[in-house]
């Protein structure tokens, strides 16, 4: 079952896991199958339009979503998802 | 005994001034790091600009761009969130130029860049290190508000700090490799160096040339946001333009700032490294081509970590100190 990774400001929405596991195939099933779990996480990860939160990068290992398919990224089950907040730098 | 012939002229270029200089930075080849014969890994060191970074490309843009419009003129006080390297470019070049700086820079920066600035004449505005740059921003927009008195350049809005790349470090790299180029690897910050070298590299090359950027995971002490919704995206960043983004670690960002300097004899800055280590693997993926990566700042700065001499598990506040 795919991983995911909690960034330290989630942790409080999902008891204080550091990682949870999530069944799906692909990015937007492992993604709603952390909100069933911890239903706090949804307005965190999700905008009212069911997209991704515009300040959260999910990542499939290390290479992010958005650059991928998104939401229909397809993830295997010894993958690992990272949530994590959008920081600049400069 | 007569002076040895010169091979090339000009040499390095012959300049009024030295902001003038900025830019015209070599490429060099790394055979030591390529992972395949027919791929060449190609490193274009920003880090010989008079400050020691890619930033001086951008300061410069950004207070020329002011004083063109009419936005600036001697006197006037400079505001500017940055992690280091934009706040010592501006800080030379509003010297220069006299306009006073006052710059908002987080707490969890390596000593170097405080000395430098002072050395500059900046002042510096400390921000909570454990909002990472994101604070910064926050931090310098809310001055800015508040007081008339700040001209901020804002190199994360600003299209002065894409355009400096679009119409120097891209054409530079497309001349010296005969616009022959498969992928370009840039450290992902404000996102001025992978637009404009990405719009140009399109413009010339279209979707032969993949742009891929390099971006930090922020060591968890540097994550203190009060929710995601604290996240920032700079406003000139356009992710359509981006064909790969992935992340790397601070520890793997100094093993690669290692091998840049053991193998290859490049001193260059943390970024640089985690920038390498995305170069080289998407080098990997490729059978041949050139893949040119942004050596975006030298190493003085870091030097007081011990990234350079020290083991990796004795390097101190590894997850805690914002690198890039």
């Amino acid at each position: 079952m795919p991983k995911i990774k909690i960034p330290p400001v989630l942790r409080a929405s999902v008891g204080g896991e550091r990682e949870v596991d999530a069944p799906g195939e692909n990015v937007r099933d492992v993604l709603h199958g952390l909100v069933s779990a911890h239903p706090a996480t949804e307005t965190q990860l999700f905008g009212g339009d069911g997209e991704l939160n515009r300040y959260v990068n999910v990542y499939l290992n290390d290479e992010d979503v958005r650059v991928l398919d998104g939401l229909d990224t397809a993830v295997g089950a010894s993958d690992v998802l990272v949530i994590l907040p959008a920081m600049a730098g400069g | 005994m007569s002076a040895r012939q010169l091979q090339n002229r000009p040499c390095g270029g012959r300049y009024t001034d030295i902001v003038q200089s900025i830019g015209n930075t070599p490429i060099v080849e790394l055979k030591r790091l390529s992972p395949k014969p027919g791929v060449r890994l190609w490193a274009k060191l920003e880090s010989h600009n008079p400050t020691g970074s890619v930033k001086d490309r951008v300061a410069r843009a950004l207070i020329e761009d002011a004083e063109e419009k009419g936005a600036i003129a001697p006197g006037q006080v400079i505001l500017e969130p940055t992690s280091g390297n934009t706040g010592i470019s501006l800080g030379m070049i509003c010297k220069l130029r006299g306009y006073p700086l006052k710059v908002v820079m987080p707490d969890n920066v390596t000593p170097e860049r405080t000395q430098l600035l002072e050395m500059w004449g900046a002042e510096i505005v400390y921000s909570e290190g454990s909002k990472g740059s994101n604070g910064a921003v926050e931090l310098a927009l809310e001055m800015a508000a508040a007081d008339s008195r700040y001209y901020m350049p804002y190199q994360y809005g600003n299209e002065a700090n894409p355009l400096a790349h679009y119409n120097g470090t891209a054409v530079e790299i497309l001349e010296e490799l005969d616009q022959d180029v498969t992928a370009f690897v840039a450290g992902l910050g404000t996102g001025g160096t992978l637009m404009g070298n990405a719009r140009r590299m399109k413009e010339v090359l279209g979707d032969a040339v993949k742009i891929v950027a390099a971006e930090p995971m922020q060591g968890e002490p540097v994550q203190g946001l009060r929710s995601l919704d604290d996240g920032f995206i700079p406003p000139i960043i356009d992710l359509a333009l981006l064909d790969r983004k992935i992340f790397v670690t601070n520890s793997d960002a100094i093993v690669w700032t290692r091998k840049l300097l053991d193998e290859e004899g490049i001193f260059a800055g943390v970024s640089s490294g985690a920038i390498a280590r995305v170069a080289a693997r998407i080098a990997g993926e490729l059978d041949e081509g050139n893949v040119v990566f942004i050596v975006a700042d030298d190493g003085w700065k870091y030097l007081s970590s011990g990234i350079y001499t020290r083991p990796l598990e004795e390097i101190e506040n590894l997850e805690s100190t914002l690198w890039w």
